[in-house]
């Protein structure tokens, strides 16, 4: 078991200065993940809020080796530098013991669509690196357009709530699930506001021989209209409503690690999120009970997942 | 032709200045990139005496502005300090070791 003052007492790959919004989710993550190893990490950075607002030239916020690759080839990105890293050390260029990190990042929308491709296909040709995805439901860089991981019913720049639509009429995609179905070794579903069980998911996802996939709920006051400090009661509410469970899939078996003490509403998370406001006008209360009835069905599968 | 390498030289290189592929050669520059101005009418003030040194402000700190030394908390870092306020409310003390108050904003 870790302590925060063991995580403190080491340095920051990731530092001050960066231009990330005020009470922004993916800082708080990136912290933690970064501690997990204590060797050299290269990593390879989609286009994204992430990528933007650490790289703003002449400016960097990286103490690690990293690059930026275009929005769809992180995966490729480091599954190309994964591959010389190989080849080298069979050439004797770099010492046998000598052991490097590999590490890809990406947001909801580099993910989830657009590097989606290159992500599955890296994962198919068993590249060993981790690739980790900070998922705020939205492409929040660019405006707050809709993404593959915007939840049903939610308020985007592409899927405004009016007197058409109410929000998004379609279900997110379960990129977790995609991706265990991969069959690669190691598969979590983390948030930061845990951050014990963020910092094992990354230690394993590390340690495991072959591609580990990591997807991480990333709070953004900006795209889900809440006040700035509340993130990451926001991220707990995810997890205590079921919207987004920790759990994690090793080598095929799946593992629930948190189970809430008493399973709240749904609508304890809608309420606090601006972008869910319109969920609340009469016309559209039907849509929550939608929204209620299928985090439960997917809660439910995902624990006779877990008994197997 | 000389390759821009200080901070000063990339702000003011030319194209044929820039490094090859832009790679920056001043890792983790950005801590000369003080947030801070960002900090719009409140900020967070420290209270060593009830403390306990759990270090959830450090952790949930989206700008890395709790100053930490030996697992103790010593202040903030006002340079960084975004004034998101995450800390106030994940500090678990009663009362709580950092408080929010309001900041006069001088324009510069």
């Amino acid at each position: 078991m870790v302590r925060l003052r063991e995580l403190a007492s080491m340095e920051d790959r990731l530092v001050s200065g960066h231009g990330l919004c005020l009470g922004c989710g993916i800082p708080v993550i990136m912290k933690v993940v970064l501690r997990a190893t204590t060797d050299p990490i290269v990593i390879a950075n989609a286009t994204g809020c992430l990528e933007v607002c650490t790289s703003r030239f002449p400016w960097t916020s990286w103490r690690t080796t990293w690059m930026h690759s275009a929005f769809e080839n992180a995966a490729s990105t480091i599954a190309g530098v994964e591959a010389m890293y190989k080849a080298l050390v069979r050439k004797g260029k770099i010492p046998k013991d000598k052991k490097i990190k590999f590490l890809a990042i990406g947001g909801d929308g580099g993910t989830y669509d657009i590097g989606f491709q290159a992500l599955s296909g890296a994962a198919e040709r068993g590249h060993d690196f981790v690739y980790i995805c900070y998922d705020n439901n939205v492409y929040a860089n660019t405006g707050g357009q809709r993404s593959a991981a915007t939840p049903l019913g939610a308020s985007a720049t592409t899927s405004p709530a009016g007197s058409k639509i109410p929000g998004k009429m379609q279900k997110r995609k379960d990129l977790t699930q995609i991706m265990a179905a991969h069959g690669i070794p190691y598969v979590a579903q983390a948030s930061p506001h845990r951050w014990m069980d963020l910092y094992n998911k990354a230690k394993k996802a590390f340690e495991v021989d072959g591609p580990a996939f990591l997807n991480v709920l990333t709070p953004c006051p900006l795209e889900w209209k809440y006040d700035e400090s509340q993130g990451m009661r926001i991220a707990n509410l995810a997890a205590d409503t079921c919207v987004w469970p920790l759990y994690e899939v090793e080598n095929g078996k799946y593992k629930i690690n948190y189970f809430p003490k008493e399973k709240l509403p749904v609508i304890k998370w809608l309420e606090p999120q601006g972008r869910f406001r319109h969920l609340f006008k009469e016309e559209n209360k039907w849509l929550i009970d939608e929204i209620q009835k299928s985090v439960d069905e997917d809660w439910e599968r995902l624990q006779r997942l877990a008994k197997l | 032709m000389k390759k821009a390498k200080t901070l000063e030289e990339l702000k003011n290189a030319t194209w044929k200045e820039l490094p090859i592929g832009t790679v920056n050669p001043d890792p983790a520059n950005s801590l000369k990139n003080f947030t801070g101005t960002w900090r719009s009418g409140k900020k967070p003030i420290f209270k060593k005496d009830t403390c306990i040194h759990c270090l959830f402000c450090w952790v949930y700190c989206p700008d890395m502005a709790i100053i930490v030394k030996d697992g103790k908390v010593l202040g903030i870092n006002y340079d960084y300090c975004k004034g998101c306020g995450i800390c106030e409310v994940e500090c678990p003390t009663k009362p709580k070791s950092i408080e929010m108050v309001k900041e006069e904003v001088t324009l510069s």
